[in-house]
């Protein structure tokens, strides 16, 4: 606290003596760049000391030894070819909600509402099934669920943004409040769907629709289909027109009005874009992996995926890398809490430690801490010798 | 609907508003100086999880529950356990200015699971023997009613039959709708939420302003789960319990436009909202979307603020920003 108050205080004075009390110790600048191993070592010291930190709490609740701790993740995450595929069916997952966030995160636009829009793709999807399921053939099924869950998602995402487009209405509070609409939609198609009352409805009743295995895996096409996302965001963002309206948006609003670009279309292109791919991931979801629906199916993914979005500094390819880190300790950390009988919600407080360590670490990256010479701690030992 | 069921709906509204009471006008005080602590509803759940342990571990260590230690011990414990978390927030993002919504939403993920897991495994980790979390003893030194309650018909059943933090969370609402509007800290508050710069120019510590908003907000949010657990659901901790009251205490935050006093209203409207549907003879699936109502009046009433623009129901200028001297 103390070096924000004291953060600025002109250098001119230095040097004067009657004024040394007055300076403060650390001094705070923005750096203007870093080199980007520099930022990478930075990122890395804070991982590893989350991971140890980590450790040291899950010592003091197991009363394991360290080893076998870090053994317990590696092998929750990928001690067999069932665990090695299901991890990379969860990367898969959260890494599409996260590219679909992240145009939105790009032009400063704070959807938080992935989750909402995530659970409508997956009720569009799994309503087809169960209405269409016997009158449909397969592949005319799957054709007429892709298209509603990605005009589900659509339609999710843009009403908060026509709203905040016409009328600057606030987009985080609006889309927070549109996932619990979409939560108590899919309650409400519960128990409309299942008469008996249960929280889920289950593959007995969407029985049509499955997305196919690939090569004898059920969760290869949901890879497949994820990793040709990813290149086309990359690309998307990096090289189009579009991408490069959304980052100058982003940037300043009045910069891009005044180079002419259309402020109020690009916020509602790029929110229907971000709703689809978050409609698609419902349908992956749904089709590809549960084909089941209930209303905790998308698992606060929309919120993790904000975070791992902005981790990666909203590049799609380092997002590869901060959805692998996430699930990688959700899955170690569910392996450790079955092993010693603890709650699952054990791999939260690790993933919000690993998340509180980053967060922090940004600081060292984006601002420059200065030691100030002639404060009067270090002026007392001058005098002193 | 007969008198008693009248009073009864009244009694469940006003015990389903209150955390969502003490929710908002914490976070009402965090959001005026300019923190979009997205963590509260993780804060709540600490607040509810620390008191629980507080609780426990004194139920455990006697054998004769004393009626003011079984009030102090879980408040301090959940008071504090709020404190340490909006601590985290206010490091990270005044401190350090990381992005506030995705400090909040990590806070939030740390803040349930923290609460879930201890929820679900502090019997274990305390070696004890009881079969589960039930701090019935406690709960009944906090849900004792107002004297006379009893003798004054359905006066004493609608207003005097509540546990202590009931009354507590409209007096917080009260003491802090005056306090923005009334005092020279609220205004210099109210400043910094505005415009940081112009707040710091006029020689307002903007730092120790958003410190402070957010620990007390955090510790105000940190009782909402503290009075659900000991005195809506009787010292029973179930995980998930709590569900999304955190959010909707957001949500109530922008229906009350920001405004604590308003906020003790729409609590308890929101409370019956959520009740409502047991009053109706309506289906099951109409049910959720009566349970629905409460965001969307919400959504409605952000749409109309924003619509009419009217300077006094906005949300604080700079909310959700990080202040950095020398960014201009």
């Amino acid at each position: 606290m103390k070096m924000t108050e004291n953060a600025t205080v002109g250098e001119k004075r230095s040097g004067r003596n009657e004024k040394r009390s007055k300076e403060p110790l650390l001094h705070i600048t923005k750096r203007t760049d870093i080199p980007l191993s520099r930022a990478i070592i930075i990122r890395a010291v804070a991982v590893v000391s989350a991971l140890v930190f980590g450790g040291i709490v899950t010592i003091f609740l197991t009363g394991d030894n360290p080893i076998s701790i870090y053994v317990t993740i590696f092998e929750g995450a990928f001690g067999n070819s069932t665990r090695i595929w299901f991890t990379f069916q969860q990367i898969a997952i959260l890494l599409c909600i996260s590219l679909a966030v992240t145009p939105a995160f790009k032009m400063r636009f704070w959807n938080i509402g992935a989750e909402g829009q995530v659970l409508i793709g997956c009720l569009a999807t799994a309503m087809c099934m169960f209405l269409l399921g016997d009158i449909m053939p397969t592949w005319l099924l799957i054709l007429t669920m892709t298209v509603a869950s990605i005009a589900a998602g659509i339609i999710w995402g843009v009403i908060p943004a026509v709203f905040k487009a016409n009328w600057g209405t606030n987009e985080t509070l609006f889309t927070l409040m549109m996932n619990y609409v979409a939560i108590q939609l899919i309650e409400c198609f519960l128990k409309i769907a299942d008469k008996s009352g249960s929280n889920t409805v289950g593959p007995d009743k969407l029985n049509n629709g499955w997305l196919p295995n690939l090569f004898g895996q059920q969760y290869l096409l949901n890879i497949v289909i994820v990793a040709v996302l990813t290149a086309v965001m990359y690309i998307y963002l990096k090289y189009t027109k579009q991408g490069y309206e959304i980052s100058v948006v982003g940037e300043s609003v009045n910069t891009a009005k005044y180079i002419g670009i259309n402020v109020k279309k690009v916020i509602i292109r790029t929110m229907a874009l971000s709703g689809a791919v978050c409609g698609l991931a419902g349908l992956l979801l749904v089709g590809g992996t549960s084909h089941s629906i209930d209303s905790n199916l998308a698992d606060n993914r929309g919120f993790t995926a904000i975070m791992v979005s902005w981790l990666a500094k909203f590049n799609p390819i380092m997002m590869i890398f901060t959805t692998f880190l996430i699930v990688f300790l959700e899955r170690g950390a569910d392996e450790i809490s079955s092993k010693f009988g603890l709650n699952s919600s054990f791999s939260d407080i690790l993933t919000g430690i690993i998340l509180f360590f980053i967060i922090g670490s940004e600081f060292f990256v984006q601002y420059q801490v200065h030691v100030n010479k002639n404060h009067r701690i270090f002026a007392k030992t001058r005098k002193e010798r | 609907m007969t008198g008693s069921v009248i009073i009864q709906f009244i009694q469940s509204s006003i015990a389903q508003g209150t955390p969502l009471l003490f929710g908002s006008t914490g976070e009402i005080l965090t959001e005026k100086s300019g923190n979009l602590n997205l963590g509260i509803p993780g804060v709540m759940y600490i607040g509810g999880i620390c008191g629980v342990i507080g609780g426990f571990l004194y139920q455990q260590s006697t054998t004769k529950v004393v009626p003011v230690l079984a009030v102090l011990i879980p408040l301090i414990f959940s008071l504090a356990g709020s404190l340490l978390a909006s601590l985290l927030y206010c490091f990270l993002t005044v401190t350090l200015r990381a992005n506030q919504n995705v400090t909040g939403l990590a806070l939030t993920t740390f803040g349930v699971g923290f609460g879930n897991f201890f929820g679900g495994s502090l019997i274990k980790l305390v070696n004890s023997d009881v079969p589960s979390i039930a701090l019935t003893k406690i709960a009944k030194a906090y849900k004792q009613p107002l004297p006379f309650a009893d003798k004054l018909g359905w006066f004493g059943e609608v207003f005097l039959s509540y546990g202590f933090m009931v009354y507590l969370a409209i007096i917080l609402a009260v003491v802090a709708s005056w306090f923005l509007k009334k005092t020279r800290r609220g205004l210099h508050l109210r400043a910094v939420g505005e415009n940081p710069a112009t707040a710091d120019a006029a020689g307002i510590n903007v730092a120790k302003n958003k410190y402070y908003a957010t620990c007390i907000g955090g510790m105000i949010a940190g009782l909402g789960g503290l009075y659900y657990v000991m005195d809506y659901t009787n010292g029973v901790w179930s995980n998930n319990g709590f569900g999304d009251r955190g959010w909707l205490a957001i949500a109530l935050v922008i229906f009350s436009m920001w405004k604590p006093n308003l906020g003790i209203i729409g609590s308890y409207l929101f409370g019956a909202l959520y009740i409502l549907f047991n009053y109706l003879s309506v289906n099951i699936a109409m049910m959720h979307i009566i349970q629905m109502l409460p965001y969307l009046v919400t959504i409605i009433v952000l749409i109309i603020t924003s619509m009419r623009n009217k300077k006094e129901n906005q949300p604080p200028a700079s909310l959700g920003l990080s202040y950095f001297r020398e960014d201009r």
